[in-house]
């Protein structure tokens, strides 16, 4: 059961081959037998998963459910589950039951989904391997010495060791594309806009964006379909139709230009993830697809870029955590300020205290200039380089990340090294277009991702032309060992 | 651009957040590294480059003035650290 895609369990629960009651059963035990080695959960809801699961079979029965009706699911912490702990990986919000749930969790909950818990992640979504956590590391199941990644750690972990068949992550500046690289499996950081944050709590909420973790492009597809949407509780949320994501998906590329990155492509780029790529780009030539280079002159810039904007829009954000409403609270405060510092001073971990003292910085008075709006002038440059690139390809191609999952420990004591290894996926949030992760091989025993990039609201588009890898390959079907 | 241990006590008092002592240095490093790498943008040229603060560029919506919303305040304050009457409780502010 647990070696089953989301298309296919879909297929047994209409088909009555299996009950979701059974589904869930099975990977809950799986949950129960390798979540304390891998520490991908924060919490595990198992009486609500039985009860949502006997709801969904009642569905079935009655002829009254969806594609997704009785498929279990994890969700990111970082999304809010009404009266179930939401913890955003943090000791400030340990004692956080959200009074409401997240657009995205209402949404695959009325379609029927189960969930089976609240995965790990970095704190407050700010790392690249899961170790600022207040829940400690994830361990990646390719390897567990190394890290899953980052941000969503946990939601990829899961995925990738069969606890779950599909998870939610949000990227801010590659939480869910990094993770799915470094984990071997499936993932889309959707077009600015196109899935709803309410709910989800902020970091950087010019970058935010929710999206679905798998093992398959068309699992992704089937669970994007039902988190995408215009949603009016989010000011930002764009009013653009969905399309029907896996009716395209068996799409020929016939004629399709596929745009390489000279800027990702440079001599700097590992040489085994190099030959993994044009080995990937070369299969795409063959089933018809054109490839032609391109430039992206201002991409060095991003990271740069991104740790002015991110900073600066969390510290702002996290100034609600103030431990007055909600959220930690220090013991025995002197007067009000001493409740405010020590309250955020006790609540927030090393990582996060970082990014806030940055963004305060950035924002201060007369710095505001040389910073933040110098910062946001070079994210307009960027992201016409992106629109110029679209006038000549239909979708650009670039790694992952820099390196395979590294060790555990390996790059926690200099933030700006781990900054760097999202390089490859920070560019595609500052323009708010979207980007794929799929895996395309090994190097060293552990998965290697390739990005596909495209314009706005093309993820039709992405999911389709990964499907069509995916149908002449089986990396994203390999299992860790240990995990069959 | 290199931070002085009273630039981050200034911004951690700014920030409302406590550093203790022996972290103060760890800060001032690290903080230092990344302004470090932030420094890279000196070189951009941003000469009439409007700021980009949207990616598409949009305007806030706006929405009919109705009230939508009702009142969960109970609900609310059960996640509140400490609540009396319907108030939220903080040390003395006015002596």
């Amino acid at each position: 059961m647990h070696d089953k895609t989301i298309a296919e369990i879909s297929a047994g629960l209409q088909g009555r081959k299996f009950s979701s009651v059974e589904v869930t059963r099975a990977f809950l035990a799986r949950i129960s037998q390798f979540n304390e080695e891998l520490n991908c959960f924060i919490t595990v809801t198992e009486g609500e998963a039985i009860a949502d699961a006997r709801a969904a079979d009642e569905r079935i029965a009655h002829g009254t459910a969806g594609p997704l009706t009785g498929i279990p699911i994890g969700h990111k912490d970082i999304f809010c589950t009404r009266s179930i702990k939401t913890s955003c990986g943090s000791k400030m919000l340990d004692n956080f039951y959200s009074p409401y749930d997240a657009t995205v969790v209402s949404r695959l909950q009325d379609s029927g989904m189960v969930m089976l818990g609240k995965l790990n992640m970095d704190e407050f979504a700010m790392g690249s391997s899961n170790e600022t956590s207040y829940y400690g590391p994830v361990r990646n199941p390719w390897d567990l010495t190394a890290v899953p990644g980052g941000s969503s750690g946990g939601s990829a972990a899961a995925v990738a060791a069969r606890l779950v068949p599909v998870s939610t992550g949000t990227d801010t500046g590659g939480s869910i594309r990094q993770p799915a690289s470094f984990c071997g499996i499936t993932g889309i950081k959707p077009t600015y806009g196109r899935v709803s944050r309410y709910g989800m709590i902020a970091f950087a909420s010019s970058l935010d964006q929710g999206g679905p973790l798998s093992r398959t492009a068309e699992d992704a597809a089937m669970l994007l379909q039902a988190m995408a949407g215009f949603d009016p509780r989010d000011s930002t949320s764009v009013d653009h139709p969905v399309p029907d994501y896996r009716a395209s998906l068996d799409d020929g590329v016939e004629g399709l230009t596929i745009g390489v990155p000279s800027e990702f492509f440079d001599q700097d780029l590992d040489s085994e993830i190099a030959a993994l790529l044009e080995t990937t780009i070369a299969e795409y030539q063959r089933q018809g697809a054109n490839v032609k280079e391109v430039s992206l002159p201002n991409v060095g810039f991003s990271v740069p870029v991104y740790y002015v904007v991110a900073p600066a829009e969390c510290s702002s954000n996290l100034s609600r955590f103030d431990g007055v409403r909600f959220g930690h609270r220090c013991e025995d405060p002197d007067d009000l300020l001493d409740l405010y510092t020590r309250s955020r001073g006790e609540g927030f971990g090393a990582e996060v205290k970082r990014r806030i003292l940055m963004g305060t910085y950035a924002l201060s008075a007369g710095y505001y200039d040389a910073y933040y709006l110098r910062a946001q002038k070079v994210r307009r440059l960027i992201s016409q380089d992106f629109h110029n690139a679209f006038e000549q390809v239909d979708v650009l191609v670039a790694p992952t990340a820099p390196s395979v999952a590294f060790g555990i420990g390996e790059k926690t004591s200099d933030p700006v090294e781990m900054y760097l290894s999202d390089i490859f996926t920070i560019a595609v949030n500052l323009a708010g277009i979207p980007a794929l992760s799929m895996p395309v091989g090994f190097v060293d025993g552990k998965p290697v991702g390739m990005q596909l990039i495209g314009n706005f609201f093309s993820e039709g588009r992405l999911l389709n032309v990964a499907h069509r890898y995916q149908g002449v390959t089986d990396w994203h079907l390999r299992c860790p060992n240990g995990f069959e | 651009m290199d931070l002085s241990i009273e630039d981050v006590k200034k911004i951690s008092a700014l920030a409302r957040i406590e550093i203790e002592q022996q972290d103060i240095d760890g800060y001032v490093r690290d903080l230092g590294g990344i302004l470090g790498l932030v420094d890279q943008l000196n070189s951009a040229e941003t000469d009439e480059v409007t700021p980009m603060a949207h990616p598409m560029d949009q305007v806030q919506r706006l929405r009919v003035d109705q009230v939508t919303e009702q009142d969960q305040r109970e609900l609310f304050q059960s996640q509140a650290p400490q609540v009396e009457a319907g108030l939220y409780l903080v040390p003395k502010v006015i002596e």
